[in-house]
């Protein structure tokens, strides 16, 4: 066995999971894990502007990989500015593991220059954490934080690495596998409450799939689209579920809740059978609680215990892995031997009820003489890029139109802040995404708004060659709230309104990347595919209608059927 | 309803302030909260007294379950358990009352552990009922300050958590 000091235990634990690029901001705390990842020099580190994007950018990559991300920071400032990126990954269950620099253990809890309590302050928002002050639990410890971020529901692990324990030496023993008498995830769901679950569609006249992240977390995409169509029942996905199944299959009802189509929303409303699978029952997809789905019985497929029962009341609870569950249920429904047919013929009259409402209210938007509407934009991308491209967006109306307009056939194709709704998540995650896949088209959808929270990783980019490029849909407004105050504060635009915007195109060019704009319609096409062309850094700007409105829009705490139109 | 629940922890740092973390994080109530470590000294039992209907209690239940560090949640109220809690009062006593307050002790078989010219400490121990009653009967004589352990619990029989 060998000794190592704490510093190149992180580098050993590193390469021993797999861990090939890593993502970061040095400083005092935490110089000596940087010495020793440049002596050792197999790691990859891509060094960013602000720790912020070192968060969002390993979260970028491990939603477009499912590996785990990982990210490093110093002490203090660097720490605190890895929260909104911790945060955001623990809301939308990332796996992720996050190391600090800590001053040394003698001056913890001395308000030593640069000490923060980061443990204490990422409690919340982490799966879990460590503050490791013994060297010898310190192999344990890396394989432990591996192994909880990346098991059952996922999540951010944080070690804070004081700066003594970094040099200390210990023998070096890294547990192959751990078992942890306090934390064994159930995967494995119980055979009778697939049995439950089977009573009940079978029973059902108008069920509906409902999918959430937890599909694409699981890698459940292909059991879930067996299960749809073994018995012909809609899909509906929330936002982090797009991609679970694909966008353009013909059982697709697109996404539902607050900005859903209006059909998934009415679907879910009138259904007889909600089959929830990795999804939590969000606000923002049940509206006003009391309305929601009155008439349904629910099964409910979690890893997630704590999801299950939360919001909503659940008839059967199936706690486990949601692609063993799905297995588990497909082969259930075969070993039924009912052909396709027979569900199909059943689930009709429901069918013909769903295809009245998509064709009453498709998701649309009107055009105007010379003037770009963003869905227009979206739809053109989707076009040009053939669905094929790894779309991050930002949080607001970019968002919501990239939701409703890109149809994602593939999971980890759409990157996005879900849970938490981060501003300035979308380019950073990015840059994740695109050193995992150097070869695939990474875009990245802002809004003018949201593209200024983490501009700064541009240099992050460029020197790292990634040919990311950045869709601006620019209204000149933090449009997604200006909509709220147009809507339901007689538009009162109180600090909406951006009367100082940098020239986007000028922007790019100052970091050495390209810039295009594009100010009438016509000229969309050609500024998309020029930009998607290129092989660096590109923004094309869009200067868009300013007061367009996300539609079909649940306005919050209504009942998901009062939707607002286009 | 007010809940019981007996809970097993790894004997970590930070793992006490996860738990009360998640109960003020989640908007959830708690009476009172024991801990102590286990026979195995690398655990910590916790008695947590909480309250809220069923769904609310199930939620926590399934949080707490949630908690990397903790092994073991038992909603002892559930079933036969039995339950203890410690308090020591300071009470007023002058001539006039000194006789009546030990003859108080004496019903309740309180122990009077510390002795001054004008108090009494004792020491009370019982169900929460029980120091209830002591607390009110010495009210009015003068109670000058109380402390209390908070409840603890385990479950009757053979069962153990
Ligand atoms: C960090 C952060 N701060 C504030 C918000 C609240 N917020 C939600 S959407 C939005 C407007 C976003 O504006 P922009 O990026 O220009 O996008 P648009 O809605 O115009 O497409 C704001 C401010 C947020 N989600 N995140």
């Amino acid at each position: 066995m060998t000794k190592l000091p704490g510093k190149q235990m992180v580098v050993e634990a590193l390469k021993r999971e797999g861990v090939n690029v890593v993502f970061g901001f040095p400083g005092g705390a935490i110089i000596d894990v940087y010495d020793a990842l440049e002596k050792d020099g197999g790691i990859k580190h891509v060094l960013v502007r602000h720790e912020q994007g070192a968060a969002h950018a390993a979260d970028g990559f491990a939603r477009a990989t499912g590996k785990v991300g990982v990210c490093i920071a110093t002490s203090g400032p660097g720490a605190t500015n890895t929260v909104t990126g911790i945060a955001t990954a623990y809301m939308d269950s990332i796996p992720m593991v996050v190391f600090t620099g800590q001053v040394p253990t003698s001056l913890i809890g001395n308000d030593a220059f640069q000490e923060v309590d980061i443990v204490g302050i990422t409690r919340p928002c982490t799966k879990h954490n460590y503050l490791v002050k013994d060297v010898h639990k310190l192999p344990a410890i890396l394989k432990e934080a591996f192994y909880i971020a990346s098991s059952g529901r996922p999540g951010p692990v944080l070690i804070d690495l004081p700066k003594d324990i970094q040099n200390q030496v210990a023998e070096f023993d890294y547990p192959d596998k751990i078992k942890l008498r306090s934390y064994n995830p159930v995967v494995e769901p119980h055979t009778r409450q697939i049995e439950r679950a089977f009573k009940l569609i079978e029973r059902s006249k108008q069920p509906i799939i409902y999918a959430g992240g937890g599909v694409i977390i699981a890698n459940a995409h292909k059991e879930l689209r067996k299960l749809a169509e073994s018995i012909c029942a809609p899909v509906t996905m929330t936002l982090m579920g797009l991609g679970g199944f694909p966008g353009t299959h013909e059982q697709s009802l697109g996404m539902l809740g607050m900005h859903g189509t209006y059909c998934a929303n009415m679907a879910m409303a009138n259904t007889d059978l909600i089959i929830a699978v990795g999804a939590r029952f969000d606000d923002r997809v049940t509206g006003k609680i009391e309305a929601f789905a009155p008439n349904a019985s629910i099964i409910h497929i979690d890893i997630d215990p704590t999801s299950i029962q939360k919001n909503v009341k659940v008839d059967v609870p199936i706690v486990g892995d949601c692609r063993k569950a799905l297995k588990k249920l497909v082969r259930t429904i075969e070993e039924d031997g009912r052909p396709q047919e027979v569900w199909r013929e059943k689930f009709q009259p429901w069918w013909d009820q769903i295809r009245a409402w998509e064709a009453r209210h498709p998701l649309t938007y009107k055009t105007e003489p010379g003037v770009i509407k963003p869905q227009y934009v979206i739809e053109k991308l989707y076009e040009l890029t053939k669905g094929k491209a790894i779309i991050t967006t930002e949080v607001g109306q970019n968002q919501m139109w990239t939701a409703q307009f890109y149809k994602f056939d593939e999971p980890r194709t759409l990157l996005t802040s879900g849970g938490l709704g981060t501003m300035g998540y979308g380019f950073p995650a990015a840059i994740g995404a695109q050193m995992a896949f150097p070869n695939k088209l990474v875009v990245d959808v802002a809004g003018d708004g949201s593209i200024q929270m983490c501009i700064q990783e541009m240099a992050t980019a460029m020197e790292q060659k990634l040919p990311v490029k950045i869709i601006i849909l620019n209204n000149q407004f933090l449009g997604m709230v200006r909509q709220w105050q147009e809507l339901f504060y007689d538009r009162r635009y109180a600090a909406t309104e951006f009367s100082v915007t940098p020239d986007f195109v000028k922007l790019a060019e100052a970091y050495g990347a390209k810039g295009f704009r594009a100010t009438k319609p016509e000229e969309v096409e050609d500024t998309l595919k020029k930009g998607l062309a290129t092989d660096c850094l590109t923004i094309m700007e869009f200067a868009i209608a300013r007061e367009e409105g996300v539609f079909p829009m649940v306005p919050a705490g209504k009942a998901t059927t009062e939707m607002l139109l286009v | 309803m007010k809940h019981t629940l007996s809970v097993l922890v790894e004997n970590e740092p930070g793992a006490l302030s996860r738990i009360t973390g998640l109960f003020s994080g989640r908007g959830f109530n708690i009476e009172s909260l024991c801990v102590a470590p286990t026979l195995d000294q690398t655990m910590s039992h916790l008695t947590l007294v909480t309250s809220g209907d069923e769904y609310i209690i199930e939620q926590i239940i399934k949080q707490l379950n949630r908690l990397v560090d903790v092994c073991k949640v038992v909603d002892v109220s559930e079933g036969e358990f039995v339950e203890r809690e410690m308090a020591l009062i300071k009470v007023k006593a002058e001539d006039e009352t000194r006789a009546e307050v030990l003859r108080m002790c004496d019903i309740f078989r309180c122990k009077v552990v510390d002795v001054s010219p004008r108090t009494y400490t004792i020491e009370v121990t019982g169900p929460e009922s029980k120091l209830k009653a002591v607390m009110e009967l010495l009210r009015p004589i003068g109670i000058k300050e109380i402390t209390r352990t908070g409840t603890i619990a385990i479950q009757r029989e053979k069962k153990t958590v």
